[in-house]
Order: structure tokens, then C-alpha cells, then sequence
């Protein structure tokens, strides 16, 4: 039960004063502006993004800011924000074999046509820690090739799609509109569409725990990284006064294609299956485990059994969204006290109760006796 | 205005509209300045006042298969109208208002015949030809990164 | 490629706080059914709109119509058309059935309330809200009850075609599905939700 509580404005106003101060830090440090953070720590922007579920690099460099770094409650700012702003509509499908690639590799084939592109990552780096960065430095000038990359990489799902080996993904009859989380309510059972708007805003942690679980037995996967590719894609629109598409601008993406083993049924031969991970920005870890969790929630349709939380629809949707885990979680702080009283009273009753119990007990009452007494 | 009647082949109107979302927002502002001292610019009144809102994102599954919502991305649109009525339009992602109000007066100036040859020379083949640059020296970089692994156990025939 | 432009009308002169302003006026209106009230400022934020709105249906329609609101229009004339497509960005729909708002602007001639979504019953909010222009109203002619309304109220409303109060009445036996309806003449709008209750003042109850 909820029973407002009044008083405390003085020392609320005081706590933001307290939590502004404690943002800014030691003033003889130079504040770090929203700039800065989306320059430097685009990684954290691109969680920020990707799981507030809307891409604005200034926006969510702002709530890393305001937020002093902790990034569920930069998450739980930018949603905020987004439900002060219009919905213009939907964009085009956005199309990730046009990408503009900056990184894209294969864990399954080792000489894919286009071939395999590092990028910036942290694949290979020693993971030491790197003093020299305690010093401003200036911006190395990253060596060019003399060719650019090819203008169009095939996918790696389409090398084996002509075999036949890999399930096709095709749009569906009529091609229909997609359901919109932030429209309609999560129900259940949840199509694929669902799903995946779901897992692109999951929490990173949480998701990467369930793909992992798949990997170490709790679910019967057994994943290939087909393909992992980053860059930038055009995001296309048809505004209604036009009745044509523009490109709007561009934003970064990360996909990832995970193959799986399937043994067929009695519809389909054997042949690998596919889970799909695709995330705003630069977001490798996050897109893997996504694909991970989308494969193991489709356990169900290919009719294989489940038997691993990670194949429980209902289970992970519920629990991926870390803005309403954060919500109910935290509520626990707020005043309970009506609640811990009645608790508390009806504990002592109890006691009173039990401490009677063992007197009359001790006197040779019939266990009976006891049961009833409780039920009334 | 007759919806039939369109300003500009589609096609190349298409083509201005995504040079001008895609450039950047000073490289526009220069490009006014040159505009203005070449001649005068219409009188223009806002048919659509600049203002940031949502598009939803949408994505397929394995990149070809059912839609699904990826998530929202932000993006400022407007509209001007000059004394004939051709209307301009202004979209770009994120939330640079001074941006869009550049694209919708660009989109409108190049359906005017009498100055679109000059402006898609002295604007828009300079904003093309940029981005293409920008783009290839990312490709390139990315290229610098490009490699050959090969398995260290000799395959048997 | 250089035929003659017609200029379109632009919309509110501030979409956002013009917006919200008749959107309050129009939450007002279906809580108080049966009371004319003028939209606010109309002169200065919305002062011509398209043939043959009048200006409040042009006011309703902007402040809540968008891209998911099919629209159906009793006469969907170009420029109206176009003035909507673009101000609203609201898909028009040529099945009145398939509308969440629809404008009719004669209403003698208007299909029955029932060729219009009613909602479903998990969703009576899926239903359409009729837009009806009417010549004016009058002080008495009807009687409303209901919710929102102090015992009862008096209003009439000119230009119906018959038989309209008597489908609305065969309507409301299947509450909570219906339509509800904003009667705008000129700049001012009546609401009346699903919800309220209307006998006509005559004996006349055939009509």
C-alpha cells in the first residue's frame, strides 16, 4: 500500500545542490562539456543511444553529463526526453548490406570475398593499461590504404544461401508493419519483430549474461560469429508532401549474423540457422549477445526443446529493459512505512501466537489443535 | 499547390535533398553567403516552423527478413514557401534547426529554374563531391586494417 | 515544370503552443458536453484554412491529427487534401470505416454513424471521432444527460439530417463502443462523447 508522505522540500532542493557539486567535483579540473563526451567516449554515447532507444549523439552525451557517467540513469534521461518530442513517423528499412563498412570480419569463414576488415577495435590489444594517456596526446593520423574497401560486401548468410545450407530471411507475405513497443504494450506470445525491438533496447549486461548462458549448456546452441560488421548506413524516409524517399543523414550501426546448427524437422532438411543482433553505434558485445538470445528465443518455432531461461519468451522480454528493472528495484528505497508497520504487527501477532503455541504444547495439546487455530 | 505539378524531376530533386541532409551544416552556411552576394534572395515566410521530432528507426531481421523497430532517431524538419508557392523542405537527423532552415532554402532556390544550373554547379556537385572524398578516406582507413588470416596447419588434399 | 504554384495556407503559427491550447479547449469540450465554446486565438494562430473546413474543424484537425490517424473526408477536394497531407501528414482513407477521424462537412448527406469504427470490446478507444460541420447552434431543441453535465442540459444543433438522434440512441446500446462528435461551426466546437445522453425537446422523438 502507497500512503503519501509530505515534508522534506528544503532538504530535497539541498540534495540537487549537494548532487550538482558532486558532478562539477574539484573545480581546479576543467569541465568536461557534452563534446567532449561524444567525442571521447563514443562507446558509452552508443550504449546510451542504443539502449534509450533513440540515436541523437548530443543528446545522450548530455545525459552521460548530467548523469555523472552512470549509464542506466543516462538511459532512464534520454526515454524521458523522448516522450516530450513529436513522431514524425517511420523510416525505410534500413539497408546494412549498403553499409559504409569501417569493420567487418567472419569467425566462420576465413577468405570471405571483400575480405576481413579489423577496424577499430580492441580485438588485439594487450589490455594494458596505457600511461602515456595520463598526457594530453594528439590524434594519430591513422595509415590509408592506397583502394578503398569494395562499395558492396556480400553477406557471409548469402555465400551459404546459395548452397542452400542457410535458412533464407525473407520479408514477410505483404511485408507487413512491424508492432511498436513504444506504442503498444509487450504481450505475449511475442513474433520475432517484437522480440527484436525488444532485445535492441535490453540492458547490455543482462543480455550478454543470457547469450552466454546459451553457451555454457542452457539452451542446446552451438553459434558461429557468420558475420560482425560496423559503419554507417543511410537512414531514408518518404515524408507524405514528397511521396519519395531522401536520405536524411546517416547513422552507425553494428550487426551481427550468428549461425546455428539445426537438425531439421520434418518440413525442413538440416541446414544453420540464424540469430540476429543489430545495435545503434559502435556495440559489438551488445549485437553478439543479441543474436545469441534472439536464436535461443526462437527454440520454440524451429521446435526444439526448451529448456533454458534464455528460451523463455516471457521470461527475457520481461526482464531486459533495465530502465523498468531499475524502476522497481529502486522503489524499494522509498518510504514503505505503512507497509512495514502492518508487516511488522502482524509478526508480532505471530510471535504472541507461536510463544502460546509452545506453552499450550507443552502442555500435551493434540497437533490438531495447532493446525486449527492457524486457519482461523 | 497541384501535387502533380512536382518541383524539379523527383529524381533530381531527390538527388539535392540528400547532398544538402548530408552536408555539413557550415559548409551550407558558406554556400549562402556565396548565394546572396550572387543576387538577391525571395521573400519566404515558414510554412512549417523548424521543429525536432522522432523517426522510428526500422531494421529487418538478418538484414533482409521481417521489419522490426530498431529504435528512434532524432531529426529536424521545416518547410518555407517563397511569393509563388514553391515550398522547400528541410529534413536532417539530430537536432540542428540552423541546418534544416539551410536545406529548405537550398531545396526551394533549386526549383527555380532560372537559378538551378548555377547552383547545382556552385553548391551541390562541390557538396557531392566532398562527402565522396570523406567517404573514401574512411574506406581507406578501414582498408589499412584489411587481412589475409591463414590456418597454420597445412591442408591436406 | 513551371506551372503556376497555388501558395498553401500555412498551418498554426506555432504548432506547438497553438496546439496545445485547442487541445485543452477540446479536452474541456467532451468533459462539459453540450457547452459552444469559441477555440482560443484562432484569429491570429490559424486565420484561413482550406474550403470547406471551417476553422475550428481546421484547428481540431491539426492539433490531433498525425501519420497514425487515418483520415476520411466527406469532400476530398485538392487542396484540402494536400493542405492536410502536409500539415498533418495524416494518411486519407476512402473506407469511412477504416478512419479515427472523419469530416463531414454536409451533414445531410452523411453515411449513418454506423459505417464508422466503433471501437472493439478490449479497445473502445479504437473507435473514429466525427468532425461534423454544422450552420450553427440554437439555445434549446435538445436535452443532454450524462457525464459531465449537472442534471441536464439544453442545446440544439441546426442542420442534421433525420433520424441522426435516433441512430446515435441505437448506437449507444452497445456501449462502451460508439463514436463521439465534435460539431464545429465556425471557430467555436461542441463536444459530445459517446457518453451523453440526448432526447429531443419536441415530441417529435420519431424524427
Amino acid at each position: 500500500m502507497y500512503v503519501a508522505v509530505k515534508g522534506g522540500e528544503t532538504a530535497i532542493l539541498n540534495s540537487h545542490e549537494l548532487l550538482a557539486a558532486a558532478r562539477r567535483g574539484d573545480e581546479r579540473v576543467p569541465e568536461i562539456t557534452p563534446a567532449q563526451i561524444r567525442q571521447q567516449l563514443r562507446l558509452a554515447v552508443a550504449r546510451v543511444m542504443s539502449e534509450g532507444s533513440l540515436y541523437d549523439e548530443d543528446l545522450a552525451a548530455l545525459a552521460l553529463k548530467q548523469a555523472a557517467g552512470d549509464q542506466v540513469e543516462a538511459i532512464f534521461l534520454l526515454r524521458a526526453y523522448r516522450t516530450t518530442l513529436p513522431r514524425f513517423g517511420y523510416s525505410l528499412p534500413v539497408d546494412t548490406s549498403r553499409m559504409a563498412l569501417r569493420r567487418r570480419i567472419s569467425a566462420a569463414f576465413k577468405d570471405l570475398p571483400g575480405g576481413q576488415v579489423l577496424g577499430p577495435t580492441y580485438d588485439y590489444t594487450q589490455r594494458l593499461l596505457d600511461f602515456s594517456l595520463c598526457e594530453p596526446s594528439a590524434s594519430p593520423l591513422p595509415p590509408r590504404a592506397d583502394e578503398p574497401l569494395a562499395e558492396a560486401m556480400p553477406r557471409v548468410s548469402e555465400l551459404l544461401g546459395h548452397e542452400g545450407l542457410m535458412e533464407e530471411e525473407l520479408p514477410l507475405p505483404g511485408d507487413p508493419a512491424p508492432v511498436d513497443l513504444s506504442r503498444e504494450p509487450l504481450s505475449f506470445p511475442a513474433d520475432r519483430a517484437t522480440r527484436l525491438q525488444n532485445l535492441a533496447r535490453g540492458d547490455e549486461g543482462f543480455l550478454l549474461a543470457m547469450g552466454y548462458s546459451t553457451q555454457r549448456g542452457y539452451a542446446n546452441s552451438h553459434p558461429f560469429a557468420g558475420e560482425i560488421r560496423m559503419g554507417e548506413v543511410a537512414l531514408e524516409i518518404v515524408p507524405e508532401e514528397l511521396g519519395f524517399a531522401i536520405t536524411i543523414g546517416e547513422i552507425t550501426l553494428t550487426e551481427c549474423q550468428m549461425i546455428n546448427q539445426f537438425a531439421g524437422s520434418s518440413t525442413v532438411p538440416p541446414q544453420f540457422t540464424r540469430g540476429y543482433g543489430l545495435a545503434f553505434g559502435e556495440a559489438e558485445r551488445k549485437s553478439m549477445a543479441m543474436a545469441l538470445v534472439d536464436r535461443a528465443l526462437r527454440a520454440a518455432e524451429l521446435g526444439e526443446e526448451t529448456t533454458a531461461p534464455a528460451q523463455q519468451p516471457e521470461f527475457v522480454l520481461s526482464h531486459s529493459d533495465n530502465v523498468e528493472a531499475s524502476g522497481f528495484v529502486q522503489h524499494l528505497k522509498l518510504p514503505h512505512y505503512v507497509d512495514f508497520q502492518s508487516e511488522l504487527e502482524l509478526l508480532r501477532k505471530m510471535r504472541n501466537r507461536h510463544e502460546g503455541r509452545m506453552k499450550v504444547g507443552a502442555g500435551g495439546t493434540a497437533p490438531t489443535e495447532v493446525a486449527a487455530e492457524e486457519n482461523a | 499547390m497541384n501535387m502533380n505539378d512536382n518541383p524539379g524531376h523527383p529524381v533530381e530533386r531527390q538527388h539535392w535533398l540528400t547532398a544538402l541532409a548530408m552536408a555539413p551544416c557550415a559548409a551550407l552556411e558558406q554556400a549562402l553567403e556565396q548565394t546572396r552576394s550572387a543576387g538577391e534572395l525571395p521573400t519566404l515566410i515558414w510554412l512549417r516552423l523548424p521543429q525536432t521530432g522522432l523517426f522510428m528507426v526500422r531494421a529487418r531481421a538478418g538484414g533482409s527478413g521481417a521489419q522490426f523497430n530498431l529504435g528512434e532517431a532524432s531529426v529536424t524538419r521545416c518547410a518555407v514557401q517563397d511569393e509563388v508557392g514553391r515550398i522547400g523542405i528541410g529534413y536532417v537527423r539530430g537536432g540542428n534547426v540552423r541546418h534544416a532552415e539551410l536545406m529548405a532554402l537550398f531545396d526551394l532556390l533549386l526549383q527555380d529554374e532560372v537559378r538551378r544550373a548555377d547552383l547545382l554547379g556552385a553548391v551541390i556537385t562541390p557538396l557531392n563531391e566532398r562527402r565522396q572524398a570523406a567517404r573514401e578516406a574512411a574506406s581507406r582507413e578501414a582498408a589499412a586494417t584489411r587481412v589475409n588470416f591463414y590456418t597454420l596447419a597445412r591442408e591436406v588434399e | 515544370m513551371n506551372a503556376p504554384h497555388i501558395p498553401m495556407l500555412p498551418g498554426f503559427a506555432d504548432p506547438v503552443d497553438d496546439g496545445q491550447r485547442v487541445f485543452r479547449a477540446l479536452l474541456d469540450a467532451l468533459a462539459r458536453p453540450g457547452t459552444v465554446r469559441q477555440l482560443p486565438g484562432l484569429q491570429v494562430s490559424l486565420p484561413r484554412v482550406p474550403a470547406p473546413l471551417h476553422v475550428a474543424a481546421g484547428a481540431v484537425l491539426l492539433s490531433l491529427t498525425d501519420f497514425e490517424t487515418p483520415l476520411w473526408l466527406q469532400s476530398p477536394g485538392g487542396e484540402l487534401a494536400a493542405w492536410l497531407r502536409f500539415h498533418c501528414g495524416a494518411p486519407l482513407v476512402a473506407e469511412p470505416g477504416e478512419a479515427r477521424f472523419a469530416v463531414i462537412d454536409s451533414p445531410a448527406t452523411m453515411p449513418p454513424l454506423s459505417a464508422f469504427a466503433q471501437g472493439e470490446p478490449e479497445y473502445p478507444d479504437r473507435s473514429a471521432t466525427l468532425i461534423v460541420q454544422v450552420a450553427g447552434f440554437e439555445p434549446s431543441g435538445l436535452r443532454l444527460r450524462g457525464p459531465g453535465i449537472k442534471a441536464e442540459c439544453c442545446i440544439g444543433i441546426a442542420g442534421l439530417p433525420a433520424g441522426f438522434w435516433r441512430q446515435r440512441r441505437d448506437a449507444q446500446a452497445h456501449a462502451p463502443l460508439g463514436v463521439d462528435l465534435l460539431f464545429v461551426a465556425e471557430q467555436a466546437v461542441l463536444g459530445l462523447p459517446r457518453s451523453t445522453q440526448v432526447t429531443q425537446a419536441d415530441e417529435d422523438k420519431e424524427n
